[in-house]
């Protein structure tokens, strides 16, 4: 059963597990923008409405942090994807 | 690049957004609401049961009607308020007070505003499991939106996993568009929700499974199945297994505040368990640390909508009140009367608990 849990897909904009998230706590990277900038966790499209809540509680449980001191990475606009196309025009107008 | 300015911008146009906007308005505020959906209302427009709590927030009336309250209130201030429906606030930067927007995906603007009031809600929590990525597994919230908005049903049988208010709310509405539910289960030693939501379901025979949860979702391309396992007072497995019959896995596990534009406004932030998440710290006008932003609704703590109502107010107010506007002191009092109404008793002890943790008195330094 733990075999099968450690597939479970966390972040599923960058395809990220359950396994790879705990590797990387195991190694000491326990905070989420450590795990964002080796695993690129709330990176996609979603930026981190999936899957940030259900690694910040990893976090909490795997490094023995209460989950209200677990930081909660930084959150920078924007908070949704905006095509490259549409900021080269200078907005679309 | 296109720039909008504004007296008031309210982000989010759900019961507590409007709230806030009729507020600012009928005050005499210039308000502009954006929204991303591509109606206004948020949640009410979805919820086809009569609401609890106190007639002062249209208890004994239907969600989507008290939208349309709300929204005849934007109305009659019409001249004060302008809307922007299928819009996103993308960002706010802090360097130049300055908030970005994108209209569809075919305009990216500016907006300036004197003062900002976040009202973005909630966003559905999940549960780690395996195949909790394949097609069948839904938030019971994107399940209400998909029925009661579009009216298309999700499938044939579902499995609920939560049996707080939106899991029994959303198992009743499922059965009204003739779905069958498979079972609740309940990770909690209780029910959740409300006992008369609960009851709703058990008279038409679904099973409420306590201290069970999902293992894991069963099929190869799209969910077929189920397995649920008992759990432990630590929620974790026993060995009671059980295989569920379900094309359907529904999550109604919680929500989590919206919160990504206080963030960016530098507000001072506070995990709270008791609120879901992440909130700003506030003082009783619904003001964070940072003294022209002002949020309201589950983006400062999961609640009911009607409470989301009355915060909306006091934010509305409040702003209206900063930009030198006349306001009524007493309807500020009338309001946070209605607040500890609607958060009393045993009921509320558990919003109350998060709220004391984030009130401010003061601000240091303001």
């Amino acid at each position: 059963m733990s075999d099968k849990q450690d597939k479970v897909v966390i972040c599923r904009c960058e395809e990220i597990t359950l396994e790879e998230i705990r590797e990387w706590i195991d190694r000491g990277y326990d905070s989420f923008n450590e795990l964002k900038r080796v695993l690129r966790v709330g990176m996609g499209p979603c930026q981190g409405r999936g899957c940030q809540d259900i690694i910040l509680r990893e976090i909490s449980r795997r490094a023995g942090v209460p989950i209200d001191q677990v930081d909660s990475g930084t959150v920078r606009p924007p908070v949704k994807p905006i095509k490259t196309g549409l900021l080269a025009t200078g907005g679309g107008d | 690049m296109r720039e909008i300015t504004t007296d008031v911008l309210v982000v989010g146009g759900g019961a507590a957004g409007l709230s806030a906007a009729a507020e600012a308005a009928t005050a005499g505020a210039k308000v502009t609401v954006i929204e991303s959906d591509l109606q206004l209302g948020g949640q009410l427009i979805k919820q086809t049961h009569k609401f609890f709590g106190s007639k002062d927030e249209y208890a004994g009336t239907r969600g989507y009607k008290i939208a349309n309250i709300l929204l005849d209130e934007i109305d009659q201030n019409k001249k004060n308020v302008e809307v922007l429906t299928n819009t996103t606030v993308t960002g706010y930067y802090i360097e130049d007070q300055m908030f970005t927007a994108m209209q569809g995906e075919e305009e990216y603007f500016r907006v300036k505003a004197k003062k900002a009031i976040v009202a973005t809600g909630a966003q559905e929590r999940l549960i780690p499991f395996p195949n909790n990525d394949m097609p069948g597994v839904y938030g019971a919230g994107a399940v209400q939106t998909l029925m009661n908005v579009y009216g298309v049903t999700p499938g044939k049988r579902v499995l609920m996993v939560g049996a707080g208010n939106i899991g029994l709310i959303v198992s009743y509405q499922l059965m009204q568009a003739g779905v069958e539910i498979a079972a609740i289960v309940e990770g909690a030693s209780r029910i959740g929700g409300y006992w008369v939501h609960a009851a709703k379901v058990r008279r038409m025979g679904v099973p409420i499974l306590l201290q069970h949860s999902i293992l894991e979702a069963k099929g190869d391309k799209v969910v077929t199945g189920a397995t649920i396992c008992g759990v432990d007072d630590h929620f974790q497995p026993t060995c009671e297994q059980k295989e569920i019959d379900c094309d359907i896995i529904c999550l109604a596990v919680g929500l989590t505040p919206t919160t990504e534009l206080l963030f960016q406004a530098g507000c001072e932030m506070q995990f709270v368990p008791q609120l879901c998440g992440y909130v700003a710290a506030r003082d009783r006008t619904m003001r964070t640390s940072h003294p022209d932003f002002w949020s309201a609704g589950d983006a400062m703590g999961i609640e009911e909508a009607s409470a989301a109502m009355v915060e909306g107010r006091i934010a509305g107010h409040s702003a209206a009140a900063s930009l030198g506007l006349p306001v009524k002191k007493e309807n500020f009092d009338e309001y946070w009367k209605r607040l500890d109404h609607l958060r009393a008793g045993e009921v509320g002890e558990k919003i109350r608990a998060g709220i004391g943790k984030v009130m401010r008195d003061k601000w240091e330094g303001r």
